[in-house]
């Protein structure tokens, strides 16, 4: 049994992993864990990943979860080009530190994005009271000025010259929003620019394949959407009161 | 010239670097940064970090924030003993994936229990609000479970048969609300054994030292010596808590 990684595209860890694996040509096979229909709380996946979270790897016996250590473990078994994980101690340190940053700073809120502007009102019918909503469009208005005045500042890529797994995380969960129409690139042009030039490192056709699911959310029927999901989902609706 | 080092012992990540240098002989100068006093908060500060947190590292012109950052770097730059950062491929993994996860599954839950606990009846003067207070432990639960109940059943310490920066990282998390009063030990054995087991690693008297300023009653004083950065610093909880 090949290298097997558990992934649905919607989730933004797994289109870093996925886009990672293809770009450098790594085999594998794509497990769909569909998160719509809450496969991820089947007997089955517990079994790979009792915390029920996307992405896992499994390697022979060895299972992995979380994105950026599965990441830094692809990148070691495979070789892959330095520009991803660059060697250089101070280089590197750019890299652990976004990496570290951005769990709470940018995947977080732009997660949440997604919830309040389409999946909450989609899905239970009401829309989340507009002093939270204004409340996490701040927190992320804040936190990609940060982004872009201390990782990004006036280089091409967070490292400088090349592209390295910090943009590709980084992307791939600003990216997030759009499912629900919402795009944080559009008050900086140069942080439009810096996406431009990520998706083009990875290749456009790759970087909207891995995107397709999300960008067509918005068509999704959530009459399929399992009980026990919406279930959680009215539950998280209730936080926002 | 030795890396300075912007800590403050109140916080956990602060605690984990500071034990590690003094652990593995790294010479580093202190540089203390006052949270209480909302120091973190000042242009002077953020000139250092623009992320606004503790702990952050300067070493020549080089600055670095984020305590796991910190701690890779310091453990590569001084070639620490191996067993904090193994070199092998799934030893290693198994370090990044705490290391990762403890972000949102520990840090963030921990921390609000702590602040519900400690630093807000403190600097607003009111009583604790034991109902967010159990709904904040309530939020932790599922880490401490899965710790005690899963990984630890399986060895002696989080990621490896050794102590490693996973060990060092949740220990001082978790000893932030059990600091404070809220025993997170008390209904988790293994767990309690793995706190006993990594103290040992650590060494009693170089964690006493470290977690000494978190374990003392506050200067009940400190809400009244700026009571507008007191009213801020409860925003900001407040507004965290939700």
């Amino acid at each position: 049994m090949g290298l097997e990684l558990y992934l649905d595209l919607l989730s933004a860890s797994c289109r870093a992993v996925y886009i990672f694996v293809k770009k450098n040509s790594i085999p594998f096979d794509f497990q769909f864990v569909d998160l719509l229909k809450g496969h991820h709380h089947s007997k089955e996946y517990i079994e790979i990943n009792p915390l029920k979270k996307l992405p896992s790897l499994k390697d022979g016996r060895f299972i992995l979860s979380e994105s950026v250590a599965i990441l830094f473990y692809l990148c070691r078994k495979y070789s892959t080009p330095s520009h991803w994980y660059p060697p250089d101690l101070h280089t590197r340190a750019r890299v652990d530190e976004f990496m570290a940053w951005q769990h709470t700073a940018i995947q977080l809120p732009m997660s949440r994005i997604l919830w309040i502007k389409m999946l909450i009102p989609r899905i239970t019918g009401e829309e989340v009271p507009a002093e939270k909503t204004e409340q996490m469009l701040t927190e992320v208005r804040t936190n990609m000025q940060l982004f872009e005045e201390k990782f990004l500042q006036d280089k091409m890529f967070i490292t400088g010259d090349h592209i390295s797994l910090a943009d590709l995380v980084a992307l791939v969960e600003m990216m997030q929003p759009m499912g629900g129409n919402y795009n944080v690139f559009l008050n900086s042009s140069r942080l439009a620019e810096w996406r431009m030039r990520v998706e083009l490192a990875i290749g456009s056709g790759l970087f909207w394949e891995a995107h397709d699911r999300l960008m067509k959310l918005a068509e999704w029927d959530c009459s399929t959407l399992d009980p026990m999901v919406k279930e959680k989902i009215c539950e998280l609706l209730q936080k926002f009161r | 010239m030795p890396p300075e080092l912007f800590l403050d012992l109140y916080s956990p990540p602060c605690r984990a670097i500071y034990i590690f240098a003094l652990k593995n002989g790294i010479p580093f100068q202190l540089r203390p940064v006052e949270l209480g006093r909302g120091e973190h908060l000042k242009p002077e500060f953020l000139k250092v970090n623009p992320l606004g947190k503790v702990p952050a590292l300067r070493d020549g012109d080089f600055l670095l924030a984020e305590s796991v950052a910190i701690l890779l770097y310091l453990s590569r730059k001084y070639q620490t003993a191996e067993h904090w950062y193994p070199p092998e491929l799934q030893a290693r993994a198994r370090v990044d994936e705490y290391l990762a996860w403890q972000h949102t599954a520990v840090q963030l839950p921990a921390t609000n229990v702590y602040l519900c606990k400690s630093l807000l009846p403190h600097f607003s003067g009111q009583p604790v609000d034991q109902e967010r207070l159990d709904r904040l432990m309530g939020k932790l639960r599922p880490a401490l479970q899965h710790l005690d109940q899963e990984v630890l059943a399986a060895k002696p310490f989080l990621a490896t048969e050794q102590v490693s920066l996973a060990d060092l990282m949740a220990f001082t998390e978790l000893m932030q609300p059990t600091a404070v009063g809220c025993d997170l030990f008390r209904d988790w054995p293994r767990l309690a054994a793995w706190r006993a087991r990594v103290e040992a690693a650590l060494g009693p008297e170089l964690v006493q030292e470290a977690h000494s300023l978190v374990l003392q009653p506050r200067d009940p004083r400190d809400a009244q010596r700026d009571p507008k950065l007191a009213q801020e610093l409860v925003h900001r909880v407040l507004e965290r808590l939700g």
